[in-house]
């Protein structure tokens, strides 16, 4: 069997504000490495809601999350940023570069914060995934100049750089065109299938995961459905 | 986090509001160059005053003075212990002012490791005869080298030389004040009265002015031969001894101590002078208040701008946080951003104090009654430029920790879902 990246176990969450209203119940389910993962659901169903559990940044919630084997429940702000900074990438709908940063620049600060490589090292691993995502002509660019599939291909080195044990995206395609849909999407595929990277992505478009190898449905916070294709 | 990461996320942040930026840093730069300027011009103008006073008050002054006896002789009786004595009836002593033994005074004072110096002096009442007319006067004789080294003598001496003095037989250096009244110039013969009716002719060998009128119209200065002269009394005769310490502070105690000692009075210059420190420490107070409040004032700038480049860089501060850097990180960051425009704007502020007192100090300042200054006074003390970098750095620190401690508990989150 192979190792299991992230595993859920009974994820419950509420909030409490202005009533409580119970987001997720009861939500368990284990992503293996390698794996092109997908959640889907109609909008408010909670599924950005445990991506975000899912992802550390998200704290107040029941149950168990193991990342790499490791529960984080009782870890610090500091420890849990350092789980960030060196499991996970991020794509978020909206590309978050940094405009005072060149794009080669914003790859890197992960890397720099991880500090497990010198600065130089660092720039020519930035490099190298700005290679692999085919837009190392605008390394010396600034995110203003370029198009918005661009920009999402640059959040995507960054979410690289430490070579993460998963990556995930919330609605990351949200943003963009049919055309960059689809670049971003083989890129996400390319990953998985010959970096066998993780990758675990939270989309409402159903042709986006349909072409995931699992599909995971929710609605009103259970999991109702997995698909294999 | 290593902090040449944390620096270059800074300087990014502050490159990219370079406007807000200089804003600030020339808000801090202004207050501290006020502060520096204020202070330094402030305690500048503190020493001339004191000065005017203090360089020619002797630290500790030996003297005698008719007092009546302290022990009247009803307290001697047992009879009486508890009662309250208002019998007092023997009166002062005809005694002379002189100091008594003060040959012997003098030489122990000499070998006294906290004596810096010794002006033995004697003070003659007389009247200064102009014409018809009387008036009244002070001459002080001086030992005009002990003087000079001491109480910078010569400086108030606007005419003539004090040399003269010791050189002159009978010769006087008059108040200018009492000069103007009698018409005298140098080379001029005087002629004085003493108290017991004596007339005695002095040559003027030039004019003394302290800056304080109503001691320019009344004393003169002679050598302490030509007093002792006027006076009729041997060369051992002398009213005061003037002591200057090494160490100002100590003179309260050592005078308690030689009046013990030598049986004399003895007053020392904090008992005499007791006002002056007053006027200097008001003084002095309320530059710092001034100065302080600018640099609170170019704080509340620095929170403003901070606050405003949070706001607008939320996004930033969430995908650092989702990308791994911690709330610490964040905290360094921002405070990394107040300390630079502190340390920047401060350093000029140093500069331009600087530069500013220096013009100050160039500005023409001429007085009647302060014959030695010719431009504001300045006071280049470096307490001023330590006090000045220290509130720099503190009240940009203090204006980047509230916005700092804010950015650092921003919940990336809020700020990604609300997209």
């Amino acid at each position: 069997m192979a190792k299991k990246v992230i595993e859920a176990l009974g994820i419950g969450k509420s909030f409490h504000d202005p009533i409580t209203v119970k987001v997720l119940t009861d939500v368990s389910f284990s992503i293996n490495a390698g794996e092109f993962v997908s959640i889907v659901g109609k909008s408010g169903c909670g599924k950005s809601t445990l991506l975000y559990i899912l992802s550390t940044m998200d704290t107040s919630y029941e149950g168990e999350l193991f990342l790499d084997g490791i529960t984080m429940k009782d870890k610090k702000d500091g420890e849990l940023a350092r789980v960030r900074n060196e499991k996970i990438g991020f794509v978020f709908q909206f590309h978050y570069l940094l405009n005072e940063f060149n794009n080669l620049q914003n790859v890197m600060l992960p890397g720099l914060k991880f500090g497990k490589f010198t600065a130089n090292e660092i720039e020519h691993n930035a490099y190298e995934k700005l290679k692999v995502l085919g837009i190392e002509k605008e390394a010396m660019k600034y995110p203003n100049q370029l198009s918005g599939g661009q920009k999402q291909r640059v959040a995507i080195a960054r979410a690289l750089i430490n070579e993460p044990l998963i990556i995930m995206g919330d609605e990351p395609t949200g943003n963009l065109d049919k055309k960059n849909s689809d670049v971003v999407f083989n890129i996400f595929k390319e990953l998985a299938e010959e970096y066998h990277q993780s990758l675990l992505i939270v989309t409402h478009d159903l042709d986006f995961a349909a072409n995931t190898q699992r599909t995971i449905t929710m609605e009103d916070g259970k999991i109702i459905g997995t698909d294999l294709p | 986090m290593k902090i040449k990461l944390t620096t270059q996320i800074s300087l990014a942040l502050l490159i990219a509001r370079r406007r807000q930026t200089m804003v600030a840093a020339f808000g801090v730069t202004f207050s501290i160059t006020m502060f520096i300027t204020l202070l330094s011009f402030m305690a500048g103008l503190n020493d001339l005053l004191d000065n005017l006073i203090l360089n020619r008050t002797p630290h500790v002054r030996l003297y005698n003075e008719i007092l009546p006896s302290s022990i009247q002789p009803i307290a001697r009786s047992t009879t009486y212990l508890d009662a309250y004595h208002f019998v007092r009836h023997v009166k002062p002593k005809n005694e002379l002012l002189e100091i008594r033994n003060s040959e012997a005074i003098i030489k122990a004072l000499k070998n006294d490791p906290n004596v810096r110096g010794i002006a033995p002096k004697n003070t003659v009442s007389i009247f200064y005869n102009v014409g018809a007319i009387n008036l009244t006067g002070v001459i002080n004789g001086i030992d005009v080298d002990a003087e000079n080294r001491l109480f910078t003598f010569q400086n108030y001496v606007v005419q003539g030389e004090t040399i003269d003095l010791k050189n002159t037989p009978n010769s006087i250096i008059l108040g200018i004040g009492a000069a103007r009244k009698m018409l005298a110039q140098i080379g001029d013969n005087i002629q004085i009265t003493t108290s017991d009716g004596t007339r005695f002719p002095l040559k003027v060998v030039g004019f003394f002015q302290s800056g304080i009128e109503e001691i320019d119209k009344v004393q003169s200065y002679a050598a302490l031969t030509t007093t002792q002269k006027i006076l009729v009394k041997p060369a051992s005769y002398i009213t005061d001894i003037q002591i200057k310490l090494y160490d100002m502070t100590l003179a309260p105690i050592l005078a308690k101590r030689y009046s013990m000692l030598f049986e004399t009075e003895a007053i020392d210059i904090q008992t005499a002078n007791a006002q002056f420190e007053t006027g200097s420490s008001i003084r002095t107070l309320i530059s710092y208040a001034v100065g302080i409040t600018l640099l609170i004032v170019a704080g509340f700038g620095i929170y403003n701008i901070l606050n405003m480049m949070i706001y607008e860089k939320m996004d930033s501060i969430a995908i650092l946080k989702a990308t791994g850097f911690s709330g610490r990180d964040l905290n360094a960051i921002f405070i990394t951003i107040a300390l630079t425009i502190g340390l920047v704007g401060g350093a000029l502020g140093l500069i331009f104090g600087l530069g500013l007192s220096a013009v100050i100090g160039e500005i023409p300042f001429n007085t009647a009654s302060l014959p030695t200054v010719e431009t504001y006074p300045i006071n280049y003390d470096l307490k001023f430029y330590l006090i000045g970098a220290a509130f720099s750095i503190i009240t940009t620190y203090l204006a980047g920790y509230f916005p700092s401690k804010k950015a650092s508990r921003i919940d990336p989150v809020d700020i990604i879902r609300g997209k």
